[in-house]
């Protein structure tokens, strides 16, 4: 079978300035304008976002579920990255 | 991993309600239901705008005529956003469409009714979206990520789509004698067509074990069709319209509605393409499709000499 949809275009909104982009879905579109006014109207029919990032799916690269684990395992007992680790004074009151 | 390990993964993963993501390992069975169910659902959002867009252009006004435009552009959306969550478990577009033209996938048996009068675009609203949202309340909490998340986008944007039916509703109830018959007469058309919106009962449904086991379904069809009942019931006495079933009644045990079930000799027909509009519906999709044929295939070749030409430079 042909396929005659175009590639797939992840979508990602921006709801308000300064705000970050949020992935909201992914569509089919040929080219970059074409993929940015799809996600127009398929993603912002209510007012939903003031920036469109629009990023072929297949650029996208991602960590394997199986990764889980080790991947991020560095991490897991660093526990003085954390603010609570430390002891302040009560006298010192918020810091 | 062994594969019974990657099996434990994935029911502890059922087990904790935690999502499965496209890219995490499932069972062969569980990928085929959800492709299966979550094609059927985007066919018909998409063929739930034919029986719809047959009023848009008699419209009784102008407000009415661009609410219905919206909600018709909003199935579409609805069945876009469906088609992509369906393509993360590895079938393309062209095929779930083929599918659809070539009628080897099934949709909504409600849309293979007819919309004969403006009452029915208001008894479409209210009650086929009434039902429509039970369900996707229940599927925003199902097991697969994708589904989920375009489940909480769709159940945002249908609340509308059911105000604005009962919005047609009440001004033809509460109109002259005649709009009022055209209500009841709508309602009686549409009550048993929406109740079979849920899916055979229990007892009789193949899939719906599997879709609990899996939590894809978190409710059953006959759980779902009590509740639709119980809430609809209600509306029904606000408007003074009757439902068409002498049966039903209210059962003080169980906290609901005692009601007959419908014609399911009558929904096997029509699921299996014998209703009053398949043969139509069928055709006005492949010929929607085949009349675009032309746009898919210069926007390709746009984008192909686009291309060229940039890499040339």
């Amino acid at each position: 079978m042909s396929d005659n949809q175009g590639p797939v275009w992840e979508i990602f909104l921006q709801k308000k300035a300064g705000q970050p982009f949020v992935h909201c879905g992914s569509l089919h579109a040929f080219d970059k304008e074409m993929a940015l006014q799809n996600a127009r109207d398929l993603y912002t029919r209510r007012g939903e976002g003031v920036s469109i990032w629009a990023v072929p799916s297949n650029a996208i690269v991602a960590s394997s579920p199986e990764d889980i684990g080790p991947f991020f395992e560095p991490s897991n007992d660093k526990v003085y990255r954390h603010p609570t680790f430390y002891q302040i004074p009560d006298a010192i009151g918020h810091m | 991993m062994e594969l019974t390990q990657f099996e434990d993964v994935f029911e502890g993963k059922l087990a904790k309600n935690e999502m499965v993501e496209p890219k995490d390992w499932m069972p062969d069975n569980y990928r085929k239901h959800l492709i299966r169910q979550i094609s059927q659902h985007a066919h018909s959002e998409i063929v739930g705008m034919l029986p719809e867009g047959n009023w848009i252009t008699r419209a009784p006004s102008l407000r009415a005529k661009v609410v219905l435009l919206a909600k018709v552009q909003d199935e579409g959306g609805h069945g876009l956003y469906l088609y992509t969550a369906a393509e993360t478990l590895g079938i393309s577009r062209d095929e779930l469409l083929d599918n659809l033209h070539t009628g080897k996938a099934k949709y909504s048996s409600i849309f293979n009714y007819p919309t004969l009068t403006w009452a029915d675009i208001g008894a479409v609203g209210w009650l086929v979206d009434g039902a429509a949202i039970m369900n996707q309340v229940m599927l925003q909490r199902t097991s697969y990520g994708p589904y989920a998340r375009a489940m909480v986008r769709i159940c945002k944007e249908e609340s509308f789509h059911q105000r604005q039916g009962f919005e047609i509703m009440t001004h033809l109830s509460f109109g002259t004698a005649d709009q009022k018959a055209m209500a009841q007469d709508a309602l009686n058309r549409w009550w048993y067509p929406t109740m079979m919106m849920f899916g055979p009962p229990d007892a009789e449904s193949p899939n719906s074990e599997n879709a609990m086991k899996w939590r894809i379904k978190r409710e059953t069809n006959d759980q779902l069709r009590q509740k639709f009942v119980n809430q609809t019931v209600p509306q029904v006495e606000y408007l003074g319209l009757t439902v068409p079933d002498a049966n039903l009644k209210w059962n003080e045990a169980k906290k609901g509605y005692d009601y007959s079930e419908p014609n399911w000799a009558e929904f096997k027909q029509v699921i299996s393409g014998n209703g009053p509009c398949n043969k139509e519906r069928l055709a006005a999709r492949n010929k929607a499709h085949d009349d675009g044929a032309w746009v898919r295939e210069a926007a390709q070749a746009f984008a192909k000499k686009r291309k060229e030409v940039y890499e040339a430079a």
